[in-house]
This record gives C-alpha cells, sequence and structure tokens, in this order.
C-alpha cells in the first residue's frame, strides 16, 4: 500500500513543482476568468436577473450567475492543460518512464488527475478570493460545501482530458482540441446564461446543453455554492467521471494504444 | 414541577410568526407574510385597486385605500372580513393614520384634495384643497403637521392640523411621491420620482436642507425614480425604493450620502420592516413579489411572489 502512496504523493509533488514553477500559466489561469467575471459580466449587469430559478432565492446579478460557470472555466482549461502536459511528457519521454512503474495503470492515472486538480482547485479559490475583493461573494459556508463539488468537476474534466490525450498523438494537435472541444464544452453550457434562456431562442441548442456533462458540473458547483445539494447533476458528473476514466485507461492499456500507435 | 413543565408546554407551542401585509394593485387583494418561513400565508380579497394600507396602533383593524372603489376599507386582520367602508373622497391613493390613531389624511389623486376622516364617527370631518394629483402623505410624530405632496404642482403642502389649514407650501423636484418625518421630527424628507432626487425639508422652518441624488450603476438615470423609503432604528439610514430601476438605496441620514444599492425585484414601489427592523421588504410591482433585504448586510435574502403589482406593504406584530 505504501508503494501506492509513495507513487501519488510524488506524482502530486511533481504537479506542484510544475505549478510552482510555471508561475505565468497560474496568472494565466486566473486571469481568463477575471476577464470574463469583470469585463464581460460588467456588460450584461442588467441584462438578466428577471427570473428567479433555484438555488437562487432572489434577483441576482449576472456577476453573481456567471462566478460557478468561471470556476468551471478553470477546471476545463486545467483539465485540458494537463492533458496537454501528457502529450508532452510523452514526446519527452517522462511519460514513458512514469508509466512503466511497477503500479497499476489505472493507479498511475489516478494519482495523476488528483495532482492536477488539487491545483486547478486551489485556482478556483484563488479565483473566488479575488471575485469577493470586488463585492462578489457568497456566504462562507457556501465555499465549504462547494469544495466536493470542485473536486468531482475537476476529476471529471480532468478525465476528459486524459481520455483525450491518449488519442492525441503530437502536441500541434492540441488546437483542436481547443477548438473542438474547449470552447463547444463551455459555451454549450448554463456558464453563461441559464438554461431556460437558451430555451427562449433555441429548443435544439437548449436540449445540447442539457446533455452536456459541463453544465451538470457548473449546476453541481452552483448549488454547492448556496449550500444546496443538486442530486442529478451529481449523477451526471459521477457517471461522466467514470465514463471518461474508463475511456481514458482504455486509451491507455498498454495491449493497444499508444506503443502500438507509435510503432 | 408542574409549573416548570407548564412554562415548558407553553414555550413548546408553536409562535404565531409576525407577517407582512402587502396590497396587490391589480388583483384587488391583500398577501400576508409570515415572517418567519418567508411564506404567503393568506390572500384577502378587497376592493378595487388596494394602494395604500395601514394598520391601527393596536392592529387591530387594517386601512386599505382602495382607490377604484373610492372608499377606505377597514378589514379584520384575524379574519380578512372587510368590516365597513370609510368615506374617502374620490380615488383614496395614500393616506397616514395620525398619532392620535383615531384621524385618517387620505390624498384624493384626482380631486386634489386630502380628505380628513374620522374612523370613530366614519364622518368626514374636513377637505383640504392641495395641488394637482396629491399623493405623499405624513403627520409629524406629534400630530400638529400634516403634509400631502401633490405630483403635479411639484410641491409638499404643509397642513396645520389644529385648523385643518395649509400653512406652507414648498416646491420640490419632479413628481413627489412620498414624505416621511425624521429625527423626532425635526426633518421632512420628500422623494420626487422624475426629479430623481429626495429633499430634506427643516421642519422648523421649511427650508431645504439637503437634496439626495441617486445614481445606480448600469441603469439610466431616468430610470432610477426614487418612490417610498423608510427609516431604520434611531433614523440612521433610509431606504429608498428606485422604481423602475430595480434597486433599493441605502442613505445616510446623517450625511445624506447614498452608501449602497441593493438588487431588488422590478419597479420597487413602497416597504416595511419587520419588528426589531432587521428585515426590510419591499414591493416588486412590475414582478408581483416582494424582495426581503438583510439590513445588517444590505443584501438581499429571498423574493417571495405575491399578487400582481404589490403596492404597499404594512407590518403586523402577531403576539
Amino acid at each position: 500500500m505504501t508503494v501506492y502512496l509513495i507513487a501519488l504523493s510524488a506524482i502530486i509533488k511533481r504537479e506542484a513543482l510544475r505549478f510552482v514553477h510555471q508561475r505565468e500559466r497560474f496568472v494565466a489561469a486566473l486571469v481568463r476568468p477575471l476577464v470574463w467575471l469583470l469585463v464581460f459580466a460588467a456588460g450584461f449587469r442588467a441584462a438578466l436577473g428577471l427570473s428567479i430559478t433555484p438555488p437562487y432565492q432572489t434577483y441576482i446579478t449576472y456577476e453573481i450567475y456567471i462566478v460557478p460557470g468561471l470556476c468551471g472555466m478553470i477546471l476545463l482549461f486545467n483539465g485540458m492543460q494537463s492533458s496537454l502536459s501528457l502529450v508532452y511528457d510523452r514526446e519527452m519521454g517522462s511519460m514513458r518512464l512514469l508509466l512503466t512503474a511497477p503500479l497499476p495503470r489505472w493507479w498511475l492515472l489516478t494519482c495523476k488527475l488528483l495532482g492536477a486538480t488539487i491545483i486547478s482547485i486551489l485556482q478556483v479559490y484563488t479565483f473566488l478570493f479575488v471575485a469577493w475583493l470586488f463585492d462578489i461573494s457568497f456566504d462562507p459556508l457556501g465555499y465549504i460545501y462547494a469544495l466536493p463539488a470542485f473536486l468531482i468537476a475537476g476529476l471529471m474534466l480532468g478525465a476528459l482530458g486524459l481520455a483525450l490525450s491518449s488519442f492525441i498523438k503530437q502536441l500541434e494537435n492540441f488546437a483542436g482540441v481547443m477548438n473542438f472541444v474547449i470552447f463547444p464544452t463551455f459555451f454549450l453550457s448554463s456558464a453563461l446564461y441559464p438554461l431556460w434562456k437558451m430555451k427562449e431562442s433555441s429548443v435544439l441548442l437548449y436540449q445540447i446543453c442539457s446533455i452536456n456533462p459541463f453544465t451538470h458540473a457548473v449546476e453541481l458547483i452552483r448549488f454547492a455554492l448556496y449550500g444546496q445539494f443538486n442530486a442529478t447533476a451529481l449523477g451526471w458528473t459521477v457517471l461522466a467521471v467514470t465514463a471518461f476514466m474508463a475511456l481514458a485507461l482504455w486509451g491507455y492499456d498498454p495491449a493497444r494504444g499508444l506503443i502500438r500507435r507509435k510503432g | 414541577m408542574i409549573r416548570m413543565t407548564l412554562a415548558l408546554m407553553i414555550a413548546a407551542l408553536p409562535a404565531v410568526a409576525d407577517e407582512i401585509w402587502v396590497s396587490n394593485e391589480k388583483d384587488d387583494t391583500v398577501s400576508v407574510i409570515d415572517i418567519e418561513t418567508l411564506e404567503v400565508i393568506q390572500t384577502y380579497p378587497t376592493g378595487e385597486r388596494p394602494r395604500g394600507i395601514t394598520f391601527s396602533k393596536d392592529f387591530s383593524r387594517l386601512y386599505i385605500c382602495a382607490s377604484d372603489s373610492d372608499t377606505v376599507q377597514v378589514m379584520d386582520p384575524n379574519t380578512g372580513e372587510i368590516l365597513f367602508d370609510l368615506p374617502s373622497g374620490e380615488d383614496p391613493e395614500q393616506f397616514v393614520l395620525h398619532p392620535d390613531d383615531r384621524h385618517l389624511y387620505i390624498a384624493n389623486e384626482d380631486d386634489a384634495i386630502t380628505t380628513v376622516v374620522d374612523t370613530e364617527t366614519r364622518k368626514v370631518v374636513a377637505q383640504i384643497d392641495v395641488g394637482i394629483e396629491p399623493e405623499g402623505m405624513a403627520v409629524s410624530p406629534d400630530g400638529k403637521i400634516a403634509i400631502t405632496t401633490s405630483e403635479t404642482t411639484n410641491m409638499a403642502h404643509w397642513i396645520d392640523t389644529s385648523t385643518q389649514e395649509l400653512f406652507a407650501n414648498t416646491l420640490v423636484d419632479s413628481r413627489p411621491r412620498h414624505a416621511e418625518f425624521a429625527k423626532d421630527g425635526t426633518e421632512l424628507w420628500v422623494s420626487s420620482e422624475i426629479g430623481g432626487t429626495i429633499t430634506v425639508f427643516n421642519v422648523a422652518d421649511q427650508s431645504e436642507i439637503a437634496k439626495i441624488d441617486f445614481n445606480v450603476t448600469g441603469v439610466h438615470p431616468d430610470r432610477v425614480q426614487p418612490v417610498g423609503f423608510e427609516f431604520t432604528n434611531g433614523d440612521t439610514y433610509a431606504f429608498v425604493a428606485l422604481g423602475p430601476s430595480n434597486h433599493v438605496a441605502v442613505v445616510n441620514a446623517q450625511t445624506y450620502e447614498v452608501e449602497d444599492y441593493v438588487l431588488v425585484g422590478r419597479r420597487v414601489w413602497h416597504m416595511d420592516f419587520n419588528a426589531d427592523k432587521s428585515q426590510l421588504f419591499t414591493t416588486n410591482g412590475v414582478s408581483g413579489d416582494v424582495t426581503v433585504i438583510d439590513v445588517a448586510s444590505r443584501k438581499p435574502i429571498k423574493t417571495i411572489k405575491v399578487g400582481r403589482f404589490p403596492w404597499g406593504a404594512a407590518f403586523r406584530p402577531t403576539d
């Protein structure tokens, strides 16, 4: 068992080290949602807030609405970034070194996932702190309730990244991920607009948004920030974690995938 | 031991929570909100277009301005039954109960008159000519001065309640809607809907002390229309409903500076506090709901659906 823990701590330490060494990445990851919050949302301030839907109890400004979606955005970008780093690691050979460790493949990948998620969550809380400085705040308990939601959402998006990384052959292909995964995932969700608003303009769009796992991750976070539990969102998110993780494991299965493709 | 058990039993009885009563202008009803659960527990029918509402001092009667029925109705708040109608003059919109708990000063919007009604004899005591479209009504805490504001004449009319005659008229900004005395009756505040201001007068000589302007971020100035307002404990702060700007302003009553804006429902109109003034209930006409504001944190807690176009709000303790 200790071997497992050693592997876990080593991988998390490596992730942390990477995080500490790449301060620009951290700042970039923080600037992106802050621009959305302080620039984009400012223009929409009065546009929303005409209807009260759970978990909200009263009218809210757009800044308040968009925060859970932006937390999701941080987790999403980091999940994808970690997948990018995996492709890089694989090209540089350190990934092979990791995967040849005498431990089950699933454990190594889980460690990698956990490490990346913990770093993401740190960034999310930093973002929430900055938002709080701008008087965009939630109930103090909400920040604690949201932690497990961040963890599950982070794992889900990290697993998606892992699964994708097993199918990306070269670093250059990452632009494709940006266009075909990150943007659709983010925009076709409840991160920027509530689903009822989507439904007003297009039912099809609404239906796509409602099956997007990212929508459920964002809703899980949104409800948790208000101390409420959204069972449907949790169910869908956990299901998505399982599916993406299974896909990642299949993708990294030594019997297929990597080696055979490389060869 | 028996006494203790009894005491415990009484303590365990469900306490009846205080209430906020809201008049629904388009539904011809009043809604009763339970302050404990923040839910509507009762809706009673009233005359046509109920607007101003207020309780008698002992809270045994609710007075309702049924504007389109041209009457002031008196309701038993325990049963919701209309006990009788009071003569009110035409189109009563707002009124105020004199500190003697007996005389109602009623603004008759269509007749440019303020009517004084004795609620005991149920007779009109006096009718005072005021400016065009009177609306805002206030009485000083000592009961000596009554105020009517007229929407079109843009004036606050000062009435001597001993003679029921005007003794002063002061100009305010366009379309004055609401008036309140503050600081033991030494100040009079008048809100002007179109002017977008509140004018503060020194009651002793009717001179203007201050003018308060409002500016809500992201809202066009035309939509910032101050209407109803109420003072917190000790008259330290005034909460001002800003109509279609959908915000309530928090004004420091010492410095006359606006310190905060609280987002509420659409076209916020009037308001009232709970018993210890820790919570404020605002009526939001267009969105048909009441927003509860936590006074200390100045944050909205909850918005409660009521009838169509809620207008007036009045607090009623139940113990």
